[in-house]
């Protein structure tokens, strides 16, 4: 059984990576985006793992470990934000909520 | 010896009554401030006279006597004491600046009895005379100058007394300005001083340029440099061309300020320090040259100024002007006593007619335009006649101060070891332009017909108060300059003698220096046998008495015997005359050459070019640039999340790709 070598993972990462920026760039509606940031986070678990495998260190799954917990909480706190913006707005397109400037 | 070793009494009096008067005389009764402003100037006088007596009693060695109270500054050698020192000169201005000082006080509580500010006025005649007594009584010439500048203060405050008058307060400010001008010559004169001799102690000063050689006359050395700048200094106190015009302005102050500052003390502050620094002046003849020349032009000019001022007060200017010319020219010419003697009988004759003056303009209801008067001889005997024996002692009438004063001086400059006939001529000519418009100015106001309107101005005598230092200085203005009077019958000169030591003690040449001064007129009469009689005939035929006479006759024929004379004069002189009244438009001159120049350059350079263009533009334009790149920066900030996120990618790969590119220029 032949090893996958580690630059399959962090090519995957990437692309996962830059799906998740183009998503959050382009995307309209707030939970699309709020999505393609989970995608980023994910694809940077990804890398961390893949290099935990090949240098068999720990440091990299901590790390996962930590992502995890902080997506997570900031999946509570987001979603919150989401329903308290919807409940004002009666909109999720993110272009129009744009008073937060000046 | 009680008061010599507690000089500072002298000068701490006149300071207390300012004080009391200044911070707590406001709502007291005028008695009250009268008793406090008026004492404390006759404590002080008694101090004086009580230093004089134990000074009288110290043996010659001994003087100058100095009194070192305490270290005032110290900078590596550079130590000045807060010393006080008393001398043969010193006693004379002591006397001068308390006894006239004492009178003016008097006098004031008459002629300001009616005035607002009744406190104020007092604190700052104390103050003046604790300034001036200070001065005087400096050991060194830094506390010298802490005087000097005080009495200019003190002379700003008292012509722009008036506050509320805008003239007083442009004249007050013309005098502080104008004063100032020399005493940036005098600042500089006092650093090259130490610069020189490591000290500001006059004694140590004048030891160490005792040794030093009289200067080329030209090129000179640093002695000459010194008393040049000094003597800017004494040319912006003492008004003497190009510098006197502020004096004539001063006269918006009180005439009792006039009398004291303007005429009696302040202005001869000059002349005091031109004779107390003697010994460097002796060894600078082209600095004694200019001092000569400067004196006797202003004694010159002033007095052709003088002739048609038709304001008394402003004619009673111009003759201080010409008078303090007058000493400088002693001065200048080596006389340093007779400078100095006539600065004292010059304090009596001149504190009187100021004095008189005011009177005067006190019965006038406040009108100062001889053009308005006339006639008032009978109405105000005691004003009239007090007046007239200043007028005969300045104009140098025999008998009287002004005369033997005037004539040391012009004694010296004809005959002295430093004579010039072209001073001596100017002098001889302003001699007689002083007897004219002094005797002009007692015709226009007491004699002739009254001009004022009878029913509206109710001519009174002024107050005892006024008139009794008016007599007490009629007196000096008579016995004043009798010291002198055995010099005229050949004998010693007493004044001369007393101040003998101070210009002897680091003179030139000892002997020959005093030696020709006391020797006078004589000196020229030559082998001719000296009995008195003959010195006598000399003086009294002598040119300053003929031409005061022929100034007497000229006014008495202009403005009494044919009134309409002047006026043809001035008809068939026209350009002249136009001339001399609009005062050879020197304030003009200095309008449309310096302070118009200078408002220009102010105005477009210094304001609207340093201020407004480089110093706000700067700040401005610092603000200015902030904005605009703002407004420029601030449309990054649209509020909308997703243009947000574009620029947090573009700057994710934007600093990979420059920390990439370094790694790779790393490895």
């Amino acid at each position: 059984m032949s090893v996958v070598p580690i630059s399959y993972y962090l090519v995957l990462s990437a692309i996962l990576f830059g799906l998740g920026v183009i998503a959050f760039v382009f995307k309209r509606n707030i939970i699309t985006i709020f999505m393609a940031i989970e995608l980023m986070l994910n694809a940077v678990n990804l890398a961390f793992v893949a290099f935990a495998r090949a240098h068999n260190q720990l440091d990299g799954l901590v790390f996962v470990f930590f992502v995890i917990v902080v997506a997570a909480a900031e999946a509570a706190v987001g979603l919150a934000i989401v329903i308290t913006v919807y409940q004002n707005r009666q909109t999720l397109n993110i272009e129009r909520i744009d008073t937060l400037k000046f | 010896m009680p008061i010599l070793d507690h000089l500072w009494i002298i000068i701490a009096l006149p300071l207390l009554g300012a004080a009391i008067n200044g911070l707590l005389g406001k709502n007291w009764s005028k008695p009250l401030v009268n008793a406090v402003g008026v004492g404390s100037v006759a404590l002080s006088f008694l101090a004086v006279v009580e230093a004089v007596r134990e000074f009288a009693q110290l043996p010659a060695a001994q003087i100058p006597w100095i009194k070192s109270y305490f270290t005032w500054i110290t900078a590596g050698i550079f130590k000045v004491d807060f010393s006080l020192q008393i001398d043969q000169l010193t006693v004379v201005m002591l006397f001068v600046v308390t006894f006239v000082g004492l009178l003016v006080h008097i006098y004031s509580t008459g002629y300001m009895a009616h005035e607002e500010g009744y406190y104020r006025f007092f604190a700052f005649l104390n103050l003046f005379v604790f300034f001036m007594l200070t001065l005087v009584l400096a050991a060194n010439v830094v506390l010298m100058f802490v005087g000097w500048e005080g009495v200019g203060l003190c002379s700003y405050l008292l012509i722009g007394f008036w506050f509320l008058k805008q003239s007083a307060i442009s004249a007050g400010k013309k005098a502080f300005i104008t004063t100032r001008l020399g005493d940036l010559g005098f600042t500089v004169g006092i650093l090259l001083l130490f610069w020189t001799f490591h000290s500001v102690d006059f004694t140590t000063i004048f030891k160490q340029a005792a040794g030093m050689p009289v200067e080329g006359f030209w090129p000179a050395g640093v002695l000459t440099g010194i008393s040049l700048l000094l003597f800017i200094g004494a040319i912006g106190k003492s008004a003497q061309i190009p510098l006197y015009v502020w004096l004539p302005d001063a006269m918006e102050g009180p005439t009792p300020v006039s009398a004291l500052i303007h005429a009696a003390t302040m202005v001869t502050a000059g002349v005091y320090m031109v004779a107390r620094m003697n010994p460097v002046f002796s060894r600078a003849p082209f600095a004694m040259f200019i001092v000569a020349l400067i004196g006797a032009l202003t004694a010159f000019f002033a007095a052709t100024i003088g002739l048609l001022q038709t304001d008394i007060k402003k004619v009673l200017a111009y003759s201080t002007v010409s008078q303090l010319g007058y000493m400088f020219l002693g001065l200048g010419v080596g006389a340093y006593a007779a400078g100095v003697f006539h600065l004292m009988t010059h304090a009596f004759f001149k504190g009187l007619l100021f004095l008189a003056a005011g009177s005067v303009i006190h019965a006038m209801n406040g009108d100062q335009e001889m053009g308005h008067m006339g006639g008032l001889r009978t109405k105000i005997p005691i004003t009239f006649w007090t007046m007239f024996i200043a007028t005969l002692a300045i104009a140098g009438i025999p008998g009287f101060a002004g005369f033997f004063s005037k004539d040391e001086i012009l004694d010296a400059a004809g005959s002295g070891p430093h004579a010039n006939l072209w001073f001596y001529w100017l002098g001889i000519i302003a001699a007689g332009l002083t007897s004219f418009y002094m005797f002009r100015l007692i015709f226009l106001t007491f004699f002739g017909k009254p001009r004022y309107d009878e029913h509206k101005v109710h001519i009174h005598e002024s107050p005892w108060s006024m008139t009794v230092p008016l007599i007490f200085l009629a007196i000096l203005s008579t016995c004043g300059g009798w010291f002198a009077a055995p010099h005229l019958v050949g004998g010693t000169d007493y004044f001369d003698k007393f101040l003998h030591p101070v210009f002897a003690a680091y003179a030139v040449n000892p002997g020959i220096e005093q030696g020709a001064s006391l020797a006078g007129a004589a000196g020229a009469a030559g082998e001719i046998a000296r009995t008195p009689m003959l010195e006598l005939f000399h003086a009294l035929t002598g040119w300053p008495v003929i031409v005061a006479l022929v100034g007497l006759f000229i006014a008495w024929w202009f403005y009494i015997k044919s009134p309409d004379a002047p006026k043809k004069l001035a008809q068939s002189m026209r350009g002249l005359y136009t001339l001399v009244l609009h005062k050879y438009y020197i304030d003009e001159l200095y309008n449309a050459v310096f302070v118009q120049p200078l408002l220009w350059i102010s105005t477009n350079v210094f304001w609207h070019g340093v201020d407004q263009g480089a110093i706000d533009g700067t700040v401005n334009g610092i603000a200015r640039g902030l904005r605009e790149s703002g407004g420029q920066v601030r449309e990054i900030q649209s509020g909308n999340a997703r243009s947000y996120a574009t620029w947090v990618v573009i700057g994710a790969v934007g600093f990979t790709v420059l920390m990439l590119g370094i790694w790779g220029m790393v490895r």
